[in-house]
């Protein structure tokens, strides 16, 4: 497959680089067909990450006049330069979504620099100044969402323990896991959030030992930040336990056990972006968002939702909309060491950047960062 | 207790769920490979045969609703790539790990192509015997649901045993592995025998697949088999080519992967990668005290090309 690629952008190269200075030179501004190109790290029906982009890039293919190429499985290696080239030189492509995290620095910066006139979106990088003013970063705010989904867990939970398998121990995995123990002490400042890390992103048979043994432990409630939370939550429900999802909505693998999840909302995002371009607009280089933004949202409530649960994540979910927003980490915030993390007085509101260096696990959770 | 949970007893009841659980791969692919290098030869493309099989399985289960057809169709999957390298080990010097290592790429990329449009579709999963019905306790009743797999395995280890030792068949197969001049001076085909003795290791390791996908963890994605293949073939070195040692080899490895998880859980948490590494680190610390470099290892067929 590889090399079949390859040898076809050997073949065309010379013929497609003067195809491409003719047709970037004058790139209306999506006139007639514009191909748009994504690039996802791990397979695109995964009920995880990937599947989410894939939603998003499937919004895209609705509308008119766009054409959307995909391509699954690229390592974040120069793999995705290969890729990102192929996109731009045989299909055409004017504006890309390199979805993984790792493909950012340098592979799209690099591809950036080299067409000035296409467009490159990624996922999850932190744009700098220093940065073509061509590509952009986005990410959504999912910690909001699993606040929302805590605040659900804690309310149906019966023993008060809660349970959260992660893949590894970086800011991003830390902050949903403190969110989500933040919402479930919101309502039941009792419960406790026990964590277990697996070590990496796609580790089947350790997910489900770790979702088996967190149920042996009393855990009647779980959630996850892995790439595919199929196999907890298939665990889970078969051994009677409720689960939050993550990601995409799993409700369909466990209809009875699915209360809520967190999930991304790229379907409304990737619109978005493509009229802001066709506008003649410019997206903003570095784009974050949540709840109120669109980026992310939350699944709908389960069978298995109480009326008292509905009404506390709703409201919850109206002050994240509110024109003031709501801080999930607040001051006087103290770590499972006893350590006070956030001072008293000071709110971290969402895009405060420390939240994106976060280190510790909140008072609440069992389990530690190493 | 009163809460529902039963504390430190997790970390030994977990690792007995475990070895039940997580064991039964282990032990199909090590006795199939067992069988297969006891005949002369090592097939190292068992990790592609397992994830083969792990996606046969789940498809054939899927479209015909009938898991125990899934468990066949992983079995002559498997028996069909073990002909292969069999075929392509016969041809003149040809290296059989080299073959092993292709193979294992090819049966893990086919099997993650041929399995795209599986990984969304939830297929029928084969039942489990409740032996833990004698308990009040949920947590023992869930250790102790038993697949019928991890049954046959148990009982194949004995019965393999024995048949080493005292069939015809075992006996040509030990013949090929430990000279192939007397097993073709009695007027055999080595290469017939390596043959089936492939073919039926592909068997093997290919219900070892099924287990993964259509039992625990119960579901096709492409990163079910994390490794366990080659695991599982290291595991019959360790094993010294004894079906009995491969049956508490695979019990210990699979023991050994849930004591991770399970420390996490009752509050070990310091150093759970070290704990996560459990099986790979037992592995390593038992082949370097059995290892000696004045002979070759007990137990080792002497056909077998890294004893040679």
């Amino acid at each position: 497959m590889d090399f079949g690629r390859i040898s076809r952008r050997h073949l065309l190269q010379g013929g497609a680089a003067l195809t491409l200075g003719a047709a970037a030179g004058a790139r209306p501004a999506f006139a007639a067909e514009t191909t748009i190109g994504f690039i996802y790290v791990g397979s695109r029906d995964d009920y995880g990450y990937n599947q989410a982009h894939a939603q998003g890039a499937a919004a895209l293919k609705k509308i008119p006049g766009l054409k959307v190429v995909e391509e699954e499985k690229v390592p974040e290696t120069d793999a995705v330069e290969k890729t990102i080239e192929s996109m731009i030189n045989l299909d055409g492509a004017t504006l890309l979504f390199p979805t993984s995290f790792g493909y950012y620095n340098p592979h799209v910066i690099k591809m950036a620099a080299k067409y000035p006139k296409l467009r490159f979106e990624h996922c999850g990088g932190l744009w700098t100044d220093k940065d073509p003013k061509n590509a952009g970063s986005y990410f959504g705010y999912i910690d909001e969402a699993q606040y929302i989904s805590g605040i659900v867990a804690g309310l149906t939970s019966k023993s008060g323990k809660l349970g959260f398998v992660a893949a590894k121990p970086i800011p991003q995995v830390l902050r949903n896991i403190n969110a989500f123990t933040l919402g479930a002490k919101s309502v039941n400042p009792k419960a406790t959030t026990q964590v277990i890390f697996t070590g990496d992103w796609s580790m089947p048979v350790k997910e489900a030992e770790a979702t088996n043994s967190l149920i042996d432990q009393g855990v009647d409630v779980l959630t996850c930040h892995v790439d595919g939370p199929k196999t907890m939550v298939e665990n889970a429900a078969r051994r009677g336990a409720f689960v939050c999802g993550y990601h995409t909505n799993q409700s369909a693998l466990a209809p009875k056990a699915y209360l809520t999840g967190a999930e991304w909302n790229w379907e409304a995002l990737y619109p978005k972006f493509v009229k802001m371009i066709a506008a003649g607009e410019s997206i903003p280089n570095f784009y974050r968002g949540g709840l109120k933004e669109e980026i992310v949202k939350v699944s709908p409530y389960g069978e298995a939702v109480s009326a008292e649960a509905r009404k506390a994540a709703d409201d919850a979910k109206a002050k994240f909309l509110s024109a003031d927003g709501f801080a999930i980490f607040k001051g006087g915030l103290v770590d499972n060491k006893g350590k006070t993390v956030i001072a008293a007085g000071t709110d971290r509101g969402q895009k405060d950047p420390e939240l994106e260096k976060m280190d510790y696990l909140v008072e609440g959770v069992i389990g530690a960062t190493s | 207790m009163a809460d529902g949970s039963i504390g430190l007893w997790t970390v030994p009841l977990a690792v007995l769920g475990g070895a039940i659980r997580v064991s039964t791969p282990f032990l199909f692919v090590s006795l199939g490979e067992c069988i297969t290098e006891r005949s002369g030869r090592i097939n190292l493309g068992l990790e592609g045969t397992l994830v083969m099989g792990a996606m046969s399985a789940y498809g054939i289960s899927y479209l015909t609703g009938s898991p125990w057809l899934g468990v066949f169709a992983a079995g002559i999957t498997g028996a069909l790539l073990g002909a292969l390298h069999a075929g392509i080990c016969s041809l003149p010097r040809v290296n059989d790990v080299a073959v092993g290592i292709a193979l294992m790429l090819f049966g893990t990329g086919l099997a993650f192509y041929l399995g795209k449009p599986l990984i969304e579709p939830t297929a029928p999963r084969l039942p489990a015997i409740d032996f833990g019905w004698w308990s009040d306790i949920p947590q023992v009743r869930a250790a102790l649901r038993v697949n019928v797999l991890f049954l046959i395995g148990v009982a194949l280890a004995p019965i393999l045993y024995w048949a080493f030792r005292t069939t015809r068949w075992g006996l040509l197969i030990r013949t090929a592995g430990e000279s192939s001049d007397a097993a073709r001076a009695m007027g055999h085909s080595v290469l017939l025998i390596r043959l089936r003795a492939t073919m039926v290791g592909g068997f093997l390791a290919g219900i070892g697949g099924s287990f993964l996908s259509l039992f625990y963890p119960g579901s096709w994605n492409e990163g079910l088999s994390s490794g366990q293949g080659i695991t599982a073939v290291a595991l019959v070195i360790f094993a010294r080519w004894d079906p009995l040692l491969c049956l508490w080899a695979s019990l210990a490895f699979g023991g050994a992967a849930a004591l991770g998880p399970a420390l996490q859980s009752v509050g070990v948490t310091s150093g759970y990668h070290l704990f996560n590494a459990a099986p790979y680190i037992l592995t390593l610390a038992i082949m370097i005290i059995t290892c000696s470099p004045k002979r070759t290892l007990t137990g080792a067929p002497a056909e077998l090309s890294i004893t040679r």
